[in-house]
């Protein structure tokens, strides 16, 4: 009974219902591959006590034949999530030592189902980053490496798709806003799923870009990425931006039948310098699908590249708006002041203190694009071609389109350290394919279907209709199917 | 579009962030980076184009204006840097 880290969610579920193991057998093993796995620095809390008694509950629950889906199965939480009596916070310094009085919507969810949690994952500050190099606890560590370099895992869900790469926990929770779920996904061979705006709820989570970010799983397989979004989904009356909708038995959607399905694919995703080895990827996955039965149709989304500088507009005026309550009164870090200052040295230097220079960078920059004089000339710029990208999605999909296929990142997993020169905007261009799904709001998966050259796990991406997910997951475990990704991080850790 | 020391600084207190003489040119500096790349949005035609409040068309939800919450204090001050007697110690903001 060894190896039991390894399983999927699906495996483990049907093993516990079978008596074959048990949630205490299982969590062990986890905790016994985390205690191993120290170098990859993807889990930065230690919550095992708790995770020993919801091991023990689920147990209990199973024996009563009381068990959902989720019932019993090791999770990892990632760091933004609020959860009660254990540390929570975003991988940044001003939140040192918080620990919640509340259990966030989507963790308490998933602890109603059964499901245990491991401990608090490593992440981006704020969830602001493409490589989790931007983090109070250090850098998590990607598991696969192809020479003497260290590979970041992506981020800002860095340390979650490190943990269920190396098999650390059997899934994890992410969140998204440009890409922070589905870009590490890529990076590290993994499923990572960003559901539609408004499908999981938002209360609990800290916040970084309100109107982008959305919670979703990262898990070992498709099929596990069902299983655990229906356990995350649905309505909240704490979060009024939460949709009150039923939500679909996912798993029971993946039914390996996708003929007929019109599956576009976008000229203007065919960036300048993407690499002849994506490009090959992704002809093959559009391959795949047809040989499933989809049909392949080329359709245009005009506005794309106009994307990531609306994101960076967007995403840093809501930061700065959000993240104003860091100001070392209710919670967090205070900064020590001399007896000649007054409250407002107090804030400044909290702050400064505080948040690392990426955040501080993302603050003031939002805080400039919001200030009086060029609110217009940026801002509502912004939310004017989020309109404009939002529809060029809306008429690809009226003209009869299921799914859109396109890479999830334009490389492959980089070294630590290698991308993070003066120039901010060159990681930014980690998220070119990811981040006009949050402003359009819409459904994306990524899951991996190849290696490069050098050997490193490469991902393509299935966008989806709004509140689409089931019939998106039905696609994208048949190009799972097809592509018959296996492969594993060789153990180094 | 160029954002000079000035305006940086002026930036910085608008943030409430603490910003040293000496790192001014280089916040600068950043700053005109992210600028010019969002610059590229004046490209865009978006004449009579709505600014988009809302991702999924939806109204928000209204409820009964009752209260709901309350009576915890305790979980409220519990994380606080400095509380004392009920409340959030600040230092002094009126002479």
């Amino acid at each position: 009974m060894t190896d039991l880290n390894k399983l999927t969610l699906a495996e483990a579920r049907d093993g516990l219902r079978k008596g074959e193991f048990t949630s205490s057998d299982l969590t062990e093993a986890c905790l016994t591959s985390i205690k191993a796995a120290q170098k990859l620095n993807a889990f930065v809390h230690d919550t095992s006590e708790q995770a020993r008694e919801q091991a023990k509950a689920a147990d209990a629950r199973i024996a009563a034949g009381d068990a959902p889906n989720m019932c019993g199965l090791p999770i990892g939480v990632k760091d933004v999530f609020a959860t009660k009596g254990q540390p929570t916070q975003a991988a940044s310094k001003i939140l040192d030592g918080f620990k919640p009085e509340y259990e966030s919507t989507i963790t308490t969810k998933l602890f109603d189902a059964g499901a245990v949690m491991l401990g608090k994952l490593n992440m981006d500050e704020f969830a602001m980053g493409s490589s989790n190099e931007n983090s109070v606890y250090g850098p998590a560590v990607n598991p696969w490496k192809i020479d003497d370099r260290d590979l970041t895992p992506g981020g800002s869900s860095g340390g979650s798709a490190a943990a269920v790469a190396a098999d650390l926990c059997l899934a994890a929770t992410g969140t998204d806003t440009g890409g922070s779920i589905r870009q590490p996904a890529a990076f590290t061979g993994t499923v990572g799923i960003k559901p539609t705006y408004g499908r999981c709820s938002r209360w609990g989570v800290v916040a970084y870009a309100s109107s982008l970010d959305q919670a979703g799983p990262m898990t070992k397989s498709v099929r596990d990425a069902a299983i655990m979004l229906e356990a995350m989904a649905g309505h909240d009356a704490k979060d009024s931006t939460s949709a009150d909708l039923a939500v679909p038995d996912f798993e029971a959607m993946i039914t390996g039948d996708i003929k007929g399905k019109k599956i576009g694919i976008a000229k203007e995703y065919r960036i300048d310098g993407i690499s002849d080895e994506i490009a090959k990827l992704w002809d093959d996955g559009a391959a795949m699908l047809r040989d499933a039965g989809a049909e392949i149709v080329d359709v245009s989304l005009p506005h794309t590249q106009y994307a990531l500088p609306a994101y960076y507009v967007i995403a840093p005026a809501e930061a700065s708006s959000n993240l104003a309550r860091y100001d070392g009164v209710r919670y967090g870090h205070r900064a020590q002041i001399d007896a000649s200052e007054g409250i407002d040295d107090m804030y400044e230097k909290t702050r400064a203190e505080g948040f690392g220079r990426e955040v501080q960078r993302r603050i003031m920059v939002g805080t400039y694009v919001l200030s009086a004089g060029f609110y217009d000339a940026y801002y509502n710029r912004a939310r004017k071609v989020r309109t404009l990208i939002k529809r060029d999605f809306e008429q690809v999909f009226d003209s009869g389109v299921d799914a859109i296929l396109a890479p999830t990142t334009p490389s492959a997993a980089f070294g630590i350290g290698e991308v993070t020169g003066k120039d901010p905007i060159e990681m930014y261009l980690n998220d070119v394919f990811t981040v006009t799904l949050n402003l359009a709001g819409l459904p994306g998966i990524s899951v991996p279907t190849g290696l490069s050259s050098a050997g490193l796990p490469l991902g393509l991406q299935l966008i989806g209709r709004p509140w689409g997910e089931g019939d998106l997951l039905n696609i994208a475990h048949s190009l799972e199917q097809s592509a018959g990704f296996v492969s594993k991080p060789t153990k180094w850790w | 579009m160029s954002i000079d020391i000035d305006t940086a600084r002026r930036v910085a207190s608008l943030a409430r962030i603490r910003v040293e003489e000496d790192a001014l040119p280089e916040l600068a500096s950043e700053f005109n980076a992210v600028l010019g790349f969002i610059e590229q949005l004046t490209e865009v035609d978006v004449e009579g184009v709505e600014p988009m409040t809302s991702v999924t068309p939806q109204r928000l939800k209204r409820r009964e204006d009752v209260v709901t919450d309350g009576d915890q204090q305790d979980k409220i001050l519990k994380n606080a840097p400095d509380a004392r007697e009920g409340f959030f110690a600040v230092p002094k903001v009126v002479e």
